[in-house]
């Protein structure tokens, strides 16, 4: 689950990460209050106006603006609000910007000039433990960095059961140069955040720009913060911070039942149980000339109310042509998942797309014959090189 | 012969007593699995299933035997498990939890690493050595014992690859479920080397999808050591970059964890790459010579 920059750095400040300060607005006029505010307690003259959005690349596309005085401000604020952002990581389309953050300028003159670094905590599938990625090259996309110049990305391996030790956040605050009070800063900043991370059960931080302020501070300048799913239970205060608004409304939907969708742009639905499996029927639709309009895993209990939310969901998509129903009755039976079908069929009254089912395994074969004997306009099929064919036959 | 668990395992269930524990564990023992108890504490000296239930996995070693465990616990008591299983000296533990939090994963690993436990899972179908021994939630009678060792990350593919290979007329010495987690106890390449080093098993159906690079590992270990037949299909060639694909591990974040990078990879290491997961049993007839 992603939170946004403003919740993200709400959540690194309770474990003592500095970071750079803001306010939220949702208006134009909040946002100048909100810049009154910041100035107030922070002292800063100038403030940066920040589109709030879950997608990366915010600057690049005109999200992110810095002003030098209220007029500024207001100007800025007014045209990010409601504008669509389109970022390297949104669809051409962009996000709707429902909200902005207004923060203290941090970038001010002092004994040395600031400079970027970037820091991201996550784990690592091969070495089955958390690492710190760190570099020199701050403010820039990452994957640029690794691909030009990969000697300049570093990584502290942490060890599962004996956790980030001492000499691990020294090591890093050497090899990106600090000294003095900027090491302090550092090595404290570096504590923290791995704190904040295995206390929040994150699968990601990216702290990208970390600065490296001219007053030897270790400040977070941006957030971007990935929570594990399976570990919100125990985090009530967290789960409650997710956005709906950032999320596909039919992915939303489809989670409210209990089915795992994810929207995508070909014409041919479908409907699986299991993910291994939905995924290999996506495969087996492009194979057969089709693409498919979805992944949506039905679980264990493809009984007739699932059935007809996830018809109800895939329909919705005018370009779907042809639907694909393919399901490998273990545990559940074919025959139980065939009634379904037909009594979803039946509910939603005219279905205009031709269906294909494939039901495999437990009472395949009645499944079979009660679809073939229901009288309406769908194909069966056993095997699962007699579904693709119909699917060719249908819109190869 | 097989791998993992046979006809002799001795095995218990961890949250034996649950809903989900009761009716898989009841359809272990229908087919003939030797289960010799179970684990749910507080209800220790209970029978259920006909089986006695212990309070500990400690217990259940010393009074019945235990050697293999299947763990039916809640995905927030799983790691948990894992680790008392592993503590009490069970050398294989098979997790058919789905959901763990990644942080219990990462200290549970390396908790059982220590301890030379073989963990099989979590979030995957089990282990089974059709004839033998069900240890999981797959339906036994697709199987057929046989000579082709199966490995995959899915269930229900899993289950479409093994119905393909009984269909063809060959049959399964094991079939090993290792799970669709990013953090898993047995990874595709120590499945593919346990099956290429086992005497019974002729040829091996190497299942991945997206995600990670275990498929890339295993495609190496097959080039250098392999000596059977290997045939590999990957799903998700049709998955959009950076979306998670129903398993936690199913994400592409990079070039190399795409389908295609994977299926290049197994093909330059000779692997028999299918493109389609309809031509699995076909494709290994081809492999064995026998189509």
């Amino acid at each position: 689950m992603n939170l946004h920059e403003y919740q993200g750095k709400e959540l690194l400040a309770q474990y003592g990460v500095v970071i750079q300060r803001g306010i939220v607005a949702h208006t134009p006029d909040e946002a100048v209050e909100a810049a009154k505010k910041l100035t107030e307690e922070t002292g800063t003259g100038w403030h940066v106006v920040k589109a709030q959005v879950h997608a990366g690349g915010r600057g690049k596309g005109g999200g992110v603006k810095l002003a030098k005085n209220l007029d500024q401000l207001k100007e800025h604020a007014t045209n990010i609000l409601g504008m669509k952002l389109v970022t390297p990581q949104t669809s051409a389309e962009g996000k709707l910007v429902r909200k902005i953050l207004i923060t203290e300028d941090v970038f001010y003159p002092g004994e040395t000039e600031p400079s970027e670094i970037y820091i991201s905590v996550l784990m690592d599938r091969e070495r089955k433990c958390n690492v710190i990625v760190y570099s020199t090259e701050g403010g820039m996309d990452i994957e640029d960095v690794a691909h030009n110049t990969p000697h300049l990305i570093h990584k502290e391996y942490i060890d599962p059961l004996a956790g980030l030790q001492g000499f691990q956040a020294r090591r890093i605050a050497f090899n990106l140069g600090m000294s003095g009070v900027a090491y302090k800063n550092m090595v404290k900043f570096i504590y923290n955040l791995y704190s904040a991370f295995v206390g929040s059960d994150a699968s990601m931080f990216e702290i990208n720009p970390c600065l490296h302020a001219s007053d030897g501070k270790i400040i977070a300048v941006d957030a971007k913060v990935d929570l594990d799913e399976n570990a919100l239970f125990r985090h009530k205060d967290l789960a409650a911070l997710r956005d709906t608004d950032e999320e596909d409304p039919t992915d939303v939907e489809a989670k409210s039942y209990g089915l795992n969708f994810v929207n995508l742009d070909g014409n041919v639905g479908c409907m699986v149980n299991g993910a291994g499996l939905a995924m290999a029927t996506m495969d087996i639709i492009k194979l057969s000339g089709g693409e498919p309009a979805n992944f949506l895993d039905v679980g264990g209990t493809a009984d007739a109310k699932r059935v007809e939310q996830a018809f109800r969901i895939i329909l919705r998509n005018e370009k779907v042509e042809a639907i694909l129903i393919n399901i490998f009755g273990g545990i559940v039976r074919c025959d139980r998942v065939a009634q379904g079908v037909i009594d979803a069929y039946k509910n939603i009254g005219n279905i205009s797309v031709p269906i294909i089912v494939r039901l495999q395994g437990t009472n395949a074969v009645i499944a079979k014959k009660m679809i073939d004997e229901s009288g309406l306009e769908v194909r069966s099929a056993i095997l699962l090189k007699e579904a693709a064919a119909e699917v060719a036959k249908v819109v190869g | 012969m097989s791998v993992l668990v046979n006809k002799d395992s001795k095995i218990i269930v961890q949250g034996f007593t649950g809903k989900e524990g009761t009716f898989h564990a009841g359809q272990m023992i229908e087919y003939g699995t030797n289960v010799v108890g179970g684990v749910t504490p507080g209800k220790g000296g209970k029978e259920h299933l006909g089986k006695p239930v212990f309070n500990t996995v400690a217990e259940a070693v010393d009074k019945a035997g235990a050697d293999v465990s299947i763990i039916f616990v809640p995905p927030r008591f799983a790691a948990d498990a894992i680790m008392e299983a592993s503590d009490a000296g069970i050398g294989v533990v098979i997790c058919i939890t789905e959901g763990i939090p990644v942080q219990d994963m990462v200290k549970a690993k390396a908790y059982i690493d220590k301890r030379g436990t073989r963990l099989v899972g979590p979030n995957c179908p089990g282990v089974m050595t059709p004839g033998e021994a069900k240890v999981g939630i797959m339906p036994g009678f697709i199987h057929n014992p046989g000579r082709i060792g199966i490995v995959s990350r899915s269930g229900t593919l899993t289950y479409e690859a093994v119905d393909q290979i009984t269909k063809a007329g060959l049959g399964q010495s094991t079939c090993i479920g290792i799970g669709g987690d990013p953090i898993i106890g047995t990874t595709t390449k120590d499945a593919v080397k346990l099956l290429m080093e086992d005497p019974d098993t002729d040829a091996i159906v190497m299942i991945g999808e997206i995600g990670g690079s275990m498929e890339a590992d295993a495609a190496h270990y097959v080039k250098e050591f392999g000596t059977k037949p290997v045939v590999g299909f990957i799903a998700g060639q049709t998955a959009p970059k950076g979306r998670t694909m129903g398993h936690a591990g199913a994400i592409i974040g990079g070039e190399d964890d795409t389908a295609a990078a994977k299926m290049r990879i197994m093909a330059e290491c000779g692997i028999h790459v299918v493109e389609s997961p309809a031509a699995i049993g076909d494709t290994m007839l081809k492999a064995l010579g026998k189509a």
